[in-house]
């Protein structure tokens, strides 16, 4: 049987968290707002209305081309699509074309085998969202709230090979998204929504054969799925001597099926021409220059650099940058502490996601500073608090604002790591129980963590753990 | 009382000093057009009556009410001792192609003839802060297709006030038409081919289409959008000046609207005309169009009476001291037409797309199985011919295999004719002009019917005035003498960008040089005496 492998771009449509929509003064976002409330004359395209450029669209959209090495055109232009469909009020999309705001550009995905793979972009445009359409009880209904919304389009080449490298590559762009503050990335509330075009072919073939576009995939796992049985179909058909046709295929979450949309045999013509109603998009090289130095360091560059500079584990690494603020959080922490990143890491791993987690909010949200949790390892460091006590220092300091050393000092809860207060506790301790401690000297070895236990739960936890087993040990042979 | 024997700038005045009352001039106003109007255009035409053939007809929707609520705040104020605007009580007419709150506006089309506007358009409430009283909404050529204002849906068309056998031109005819009636001072109209100086010069009146960026589009239902600029449509220069430093300037809600800092061009009115070079181009002294058996294009050159008034007019200015400069050549001019043709349609096209039954306006009222078939039926019975042949044409030269061939063809002629305007106007170069001076119309006003039916014709009434609009910049038609039939002939300057305030000073020259004119005292058929004319 013919091994094949396959071929697979991604055309993104990206929503712009900008407050108003791109040209008019309308609230871009309207999640759960009723049908037809964030709307004027210029959105719905009522007769003799003109569109205005938001201007935050377009450092957002040329923040977004210099994360993804495109160049950033200072001169670029809107053109008019035109089509009729009645979620979209003027019979014509207002979009870029053969000029658009990005050009070229690119993204490299890591591998897990620890290669790069690199994808393309085709495209890279502004362009104005359409509205909604549903169908009930025989009626057609029209929300125009989205219309207007800006979108950046971003369309890659056919350089993913795999449903799993798609959805990684979907994964990446959407962490690069949240990370740059461009969009919130919400795939479930499509901002960030995904057509797939799959094709196939023999391994070491270089043809691009003819390719299927999956519309509606709203999900990254519905990415992968979709993609996956696509490229089993395609397969299937080809192996059975048949021929892949132009289709466009709908994906359908529910019952984890393709259904065929369209043929597509020929392209629609849209008819593009230059929006007349819109000035060119003019930049500065200043005002270019400035976007690509606010560029901040992207995950994938800090992810690397993680490695590299804190000796860090690829895993740690990878979920260090998995946001932007959690990583600043971990180099903060790390600064202040002073010691082993890789510590630090551990710390931020275990407690600080756990917390995060559970409060569901971003670590730039946390009242527990990166400079609280240093000085809270630098206790447990130095034997002043324990491990366990650490970790409840960390609650008490998000729960109550108050710097870990006044919370150690005022609970009294540094560790007793004096020999002679923990030996008096021990005496009484073996004075007040001759049943075990005969058994233990008998050779039941093992009650040795029943008299730790009970050690600490005499000092309420303070007692360091590793001063008691050798006290222990030592009071407990000495009678022997 | 007529408001005929006075400017919009002197009815202002007397109104601030309280001589006038806003009130009683809208009484005036309306009465006269009772008698000069005939009934307004509607839906259902039916042939016209005899009565019908006499009258001016320039209204589609009368804002009676509207009025006089402005009227009776104006006489308020000016009770009051505030100070009013500069347009205070003046009548105006609004070309129905502008979005005015609360009004039916219609385009003249059987497709909007339901739509009332939520909003209005930027040059309207420019004029109305400035204390214009809007009549009402006049008829056009439906969506300005046109030139002889007869393809409205709404019917009976406008007739021409000098001879109502004859149209007023169009597509701004309702405009030029009212103003020339004596119905309204001013008239807001727009003009993307000669839409306002075409009818302008059909109807003896000014009209000025601005540099393109000068006056706002807001609220202008559009036809060709890099082409279509509203301006003003008065009786004197002096009248379109004020009416024009009033609705120009930049505008949040257009932003191809210019940031130009916005002369007083009444001010500069006086400063004379010493000095100044204007030319005259024997390309403006002819018209060439396709032959329409061979396709070949066919040069004819224009009646001489018009020829003549261009020349008298170059007289007049030259004994103001001007520098009359001959032999200009503008040898891309004879393109303009056909580039007109292809870029217009392109933007028309599109621009009619979101007329598609779904949000407002006319939806067929018949059975449709799907969502294809409504589009169809709505744009079928809602569209006239016009938009129909626009649509056609314009899906046809912007399709992928022939927008190279035609659409981007199109716009190198375009720039082609910008270039044959910067070279006459280079400071630097041969001519050094300030304005170039033709002729507006190949003829004067022609019959009913006479043209309708024949598209391409009737596009050709525009070849001396569109190549303006594809460089942008302005130009004013001014009446200049009648014809053998007492028609009026209108000529046309043009200057650069931005540059309305030479036209004006030309122009006020030109109607000081004839102001004893033999032709200025005669009024239009419509005003004479035993027509029924109050007065």
């Amino acid at each position: 049987m013919t091994e094949y492998e396959a071929i697979i771009g991604l055309e993104t449509h990206i929503q712009l968290n900008t407050t108003t929509k791109i040209f008019c003064g309308c609230k871009a976002d309207s999640w759960e707002d009723p049908p037809n409330t964030n709307i004027c004359p210029v959105c719905t395209g009522l007769p003799g209305v003109l569109p205005v450029l938001n201007e935050a669209a377009v450092r957002k959209g040329a923040l977004l081309a210099a994360a993804m090495h495109s160049e950033i055109r200072l001169t670029s232009y809107f053109d008019r699509k035109n089509y009729f469909y009645p979620d979209l009020p003027k019979g014509y999309q207002i979009s870029q074309y053969d000029l658009a705001l990005g050009r070229g550009g690119y993204m490299d995905l890591p591998m897990p085998d620890g290669g790069i793979r690199r994808v393309n972009i085709a495209k890279l445009h502004l362009e104005e969202d359409a509205g909604k359409t549903k169908y009930e009880k025989g009626v057609r209904y029209v929300d125009f709230n989205r219309c207007g919304v800006p979108l950046v389009e971003m369309v890659t080449g056919p350089d993913l090979r795999s449903a799993d490298e798609a959805a990684q590559y979907l994964i990446r762009l959407r962490q690069l998204l949240r990370w740059l503050c461009v969009s919130e990335a919400n795939m479930e509330k499509g901002h960030l929504r995904c057509d797939a075009n799959v094709s196939i072919r023999p391994v070491g073939s270089t043809a691009l054969n003819t390719k299927t576009e999956i519309k509606n995939v709203n999900s990254i796992e519905a990415v992968r799925t979709a993609i996956n049985k696509e490229i089993e179909r395609q397969v299937a058909l080809v192996e059975s001597g048949g021929r892949v046709r132009a289709w466009t295929l709908d994906w359908d979450d529910a019952h984890q099926r393709l259904t065929k949309m369209r043929s597509k045999e020929t392209e629609a013509d849209y008819r593009y021409f230059k929006e007349p109603d819109l000035l060119p998009i003019e930049l500065t090289a200043e005002w270019r220059d400035e976007i690509v130095e606010s560029l901040p360091e992207l995950p994938l560059e800090r992810r690397a650099r993680f490695m590299e500079e804190y000796d860090l584990p690829e895993y740690d690494a990878d979920i260090l940058t998995s946001d932007r603020p959690i990583s600043e959080y971990f180099e903060r922490a790390v600064s202040a502490y002073g010691g082993d990143p890789k510590v630090v890491s551990n710390w931020i791993m275990n407690e600080i996601l756990r917390m995060l987690n559970d409060l569901g909010i971003a670590a730039n949200e946390l009242i527990l500073t990166p400079e609280h949790l240093a000085q809270v390892i630098k206790l447990v460091d130095n034997g002043t608090i324990n491990n366990a006590t650490g970790k409840a220092v960390l609650a008490k300091v998000q729960e109550t604002g108050m710097a870990p050393g006044a919370i150690v000092a005022e609970e009294g809860l540094a560790q007793v790591s004096d020999d002679s207060a923990l030996q008096a506790v021990i005496d009484r301790l073996l004075a007040a129980n001759p049943a075990e401690v005969s058994s233990y000297r008998g050779g039941k070895e093992g009650l040795l963590s029943w008299f730790i236990g009970q050690v600490m739960r005499e000092t309420r936890g303070k007692a360091d753990p590793q001063l008691t087993r050798e006290l222990l040990q030592e009071a407990l042979k000495d009678s022997k | 009382m007529s408001i005929l024997n006075d400017s919009a700038l002197a009815i202002a005045k007397k109104i601030q000093n309280g001589e006038l009352s806003a009130v009683e001039l809208l009484e005036a106003a309306l009465e006269h057009i009772n008698t000069v109007d005939g009934r307004p255009g509607t839906l259902d035409d039916g042939d016209p009556t005899d009565e019908d053939r006499t009258k001016v007809h320039a209204f589609i929707t009368l804002t009676q009410e509207r009025a006089y609520q402005q009227a009776k705040a104006i006489d308020a104020r000016v009770k009051a001792g505030e100070r009013l605007g500069p347009l205070s009580g003046v009548p105006i007419t609004v070309k129905d192609i502008f979005c005015v709150k609360d009004t039916p506006s219609t385009a003249a089309s059987r497709i909007l003839a339901n739509f009332i506007a939520p909003y209005t358009a930027t040059p309207v409430e420019r004029l109305e802060s400035a204390g214009a009283i809007t009549l009402g909404k006049v008829n056009l050529d439906e969506f300005t297709y046109g030139s002889s204002t007869e393809s409205s849906a709404f019917q009976p068309s406008t007739r021409n006030p000098w001879d109502t056998s004859r149209v007023p031109g169009g597509s701004s005819g309702g405009s030029t038409a009212s103003v020339a009636a004596g119905e309204a001072l001013l008239s807001l109209g727009t003009d993307t081919a000669g839409s306002i100086r075409q009818p302008a010069a059909f109807c003896g009146v000014v009209g000025l289409k601005p540099t393109y960026g000068r006056v706002s589009r807001y609220g202008l239902i559009a036809f060709g959008s890099s082409l279509d600029c509203p301006g003003p449509v008065a009786r004197d220069v002096g009248d379109a000046a004020l009416m024009l430093s009033v609705m120009s300037g930049a505008d949040r809600r257009d932003s191809t609207a210019a940031r130009v800092t916005v002369p007083d061009y009444l001010e500069s009115l006086d400063r004379g005309v010493e000095g100044m070079r204007i030319g005259l181009s024997p390309d403006y002294m002819q018209i060439t169009f396709p032959d329409p058996e061979t396709g070949e294009f066919r040069k004819q050159s224009l009646p001489v009476e018009i020829r003549e008034a261009t020349l008298r007019a170059a007289e007049v200015l030259a004994k103001q001291g001007v520098e009359i400069v001959e032999g200009v050549p503008m040898p891309n001019m004879v393109y303009g037409i056909p580039a007109y043709f292809v870029i217009s349609r392109v933007e028309a096209a599109s621009n009619l797309h979101r007329f598609d039954g779904v949000k407002y306006g006319y939806r067929t009222e018949s059975d449709f199985e799907d969502l294809r078939e409504m589009y169809r039926k709505t744009r079928a019975e809602g569209f006239g011919l016009q938009p129909k042949l626009r649509i056609l044409m314009g899906m046809y030269v912007s399709a992928a295999q022939y927008s190279e061939q035609y659409y981007q063809r199109a716009l190198q002629v375009r720039s082609m004719i910008r270039s044959d305007f910067d070279a006459a106007f280079d400071p630097e170069g041969t001519y050094r002009l300030d304005a170039l001076l033709t002729p507006t119309t190949p003829t004067t006003a022609f019959k009913m019917g006479d043209v309708y039916g024949d598209s391409v014709l009737m596009q050709y009434a525009d070849q001396l005035t569109v190549p303006a609009n594809h460089a942008g910049i302005p130009g004013i038609s001014i009446p200049a003498g009648l014809d053998g039939e007492g028609l009026p002939i209108g000529v046309q300057l043009l200057a650069q960008d931005f540059k309305e305030e030479i036209l004006f000073r030309a122009g006020y020259a030109f109607e000081l040089g004839t102001a004893d004119a033999a032709w200025r005292q005669v009024q239009p058929e419509v005003l004479k005496a035993g027509k029924g004319t109050s007065s």
